[in-house]
């Protein structure tokens, strides 16, 4: 790849991952996605996060067409996860950094994953300053965004802020800046990252920005470590906007239907359900689970207010890609949601329970009754179900 | 003496532990922790604990 300069010797060096679908082994990226890496020539030459390691190779030449990589002085570590300090080890060997910054929670995340011998490590707290010669860069801890290690790196002189994982979206493009890609495509990749990453956090998300917006920081550039950057003003306030509508949670008047299914009862009650929130003017989306992936559930889950899952009774349990999505989402933690339950049964009909129980344990209002069939659904048992659609509904109505 | 979840990262406070990084010696009941003592893990504030159930 050709390096970016994205401000007077600051260069976006990092790499494009245009094949990668599975992201971190729990959700799909189907866009793929990108590490973005930053190099900032000063006086001391310095690197802020790395790239998955399949990727050295490519990002070492990339950092050449700037640098010869030796000649990098420090190594700032926002963040451990191995998409982004999977070079790490690989460049600690090659430049032997002068030292590398990494937070107080990102040492021991840096211990436990490289199990270090002798490195130059410096740890930096949120008020922690650096000067790299005409520069600075102040560390802004951001645990929980989204682990514990988490910081970003503001550079005053160029009102920029490297956000590491916040604000990023997989999106593989020949693109830098998000001004450059169709802004729709923008904000699905961003609501699809959050929904699947950051979403459990969004009560740290809520406070951290508003710790930010309070120190008054003079930004024009986020630079996050996936995906595009926000460059301008506007820019930067459509992302901490973006953000702040995502954590706040607000319902919205859209459901997804998601269900799986044997011999297509539970598919055929699917449909009814969506049939009834239909009538009662609400937006659905009908999703089945050996078509769409439970990462595709949860982008979708980030614009509804209502879910309703379906499942048939299999081996007195339910269904293994429901369980999976259910595990899935009740760990993502969703709020301010209604949900219902629904599935078919041949003999004993655990099915409802379990679903809703599970729905009950995430805190969202489960609307009673429940609907399962035995076998096949006939008329009337259809016509449950669409009873069962206008009365969640009206549930989510009530709470708009 | 009851031990303390931490809402935010599941980080679990055991008094019998307590937090010797954080300066709060073994034997030390989650309510007798300092108001601006944080989560060693996540800097989550006290009032972010739930009984461990």
């Amino acid at each position: 790849m050709r390096p970016v300069e994205i401000k007077k010797d600051v260069y976006w060096v990092g790499a494009v991952d245009w094949s990668t679908i599975d992201f971190h082994g729990y959700s799909l990226a189907r866009e793929g996605t990108t590490y973005n890496a930053y190099l900032v020539m000063d006086e001391k030459i310095t690197l802020f996060d790395t790239v998955k390691a399949p990727f050295c190779e490519q990002f070492l030449e990339t950092i050449a067409q700037v640098v010869d990589p030796a000649r990098i002085d420090y190594i700032v570590a926002n963040h451990l996860e191995p998409d982004h300090a999977g070079c790490l080890a690989r460049l600690v060997e090659l430049v032997k950094p002068e030292k590398i910054f990494v937070s107080p929670m990102g040492r021991r995340s840096l211990e436990a994953h490289f199990h270090p011998q002798g490195w130059p490590i410096e740890e930096m707290k949120t008020g922690s300053t650096l000067s790299l010669g005409k520069r600075t860069v102040q560390f802004i801890e951001t645990r929980m965004l989204h682990w514990p290690d988490s910081m970003v790196s503001y550079i005053p002189q160029d009102k920029l802020l490297i956000t590491n994982d916040a604000f990023g979206q997989n999106l593989a493009t020949s693109e830098r800046f998000a001004d450059q890609v169709d802004r729709g495509r923008l904000k699905a990749a961003m609501t699809g990252y959050y929904g699947n990453i950051v979403l459990p956090y969004s009560a740290v998300v809520q406070k951290t920005l508003a710790a930010l917006l309070g120190m008054n920081l003079d930004v024009d550039m986020l630079a996050p470590d996936h995906g595009l950057i926000f460059r301008g003003e506007a820019d930067v306030r459509f992302a901490i906007d973006t953000y702040l509508e995502f954590a706040a949670q607000t319902p919205r008047n859209r459901a997804v239907v998601v269900y799986d299914t044997m011999w297509h009862s539970t598919e055929r009650m699917a449909f009814a359900v969506a049939d009834g929130l239909m009538d009662e003017g609400v937006s659905v989306r009908v999703m089945y689970l050996k078509s769409f992936h439970q990462s595709d559930v949860m982008t979708e889950l980030m614009s509804c207010g209502a879910v309703a899952v379906g499942s048939p009774t299999h081996n007195n349990g339910i269904l293994p890609f429901v369980s999976g999505l259910l595990t899935y989402m009740k760990g993502l933690r969703p709020q301010n949601k209604v949900a219902a339950a629904f599935g078919s049964f041949g003999w004993s009909g655990e099915c409802v329970n379990i679903i809703k129980g599970q729905l009950a344990d995430m805190n969202f209002e489960v609307v009673e009754p429940q609907i399962k069939v035995k076998h096949v659904p006939d008329q009337d048992a259809l016509a449950q179900c669409v009873e069962l659609g206008r009365t969640l509904g009206r549930a989510l109505k009530a709470k708009l | 003496m009851d031990r303390y979840v931490c809402t935010v990262c599941g980080y679990t406070y055991d008094p019998a532990q307590g937090d010797p990084d954080g300066g709060i010696k073994p034997g030390t009941a989650f309510k007798d922790l300092p108001d601006d003592w944080t989560c060693p893990v996540c800097g989550a504030s006290k009032d972010q604990f739930e009984k461990e159930s």
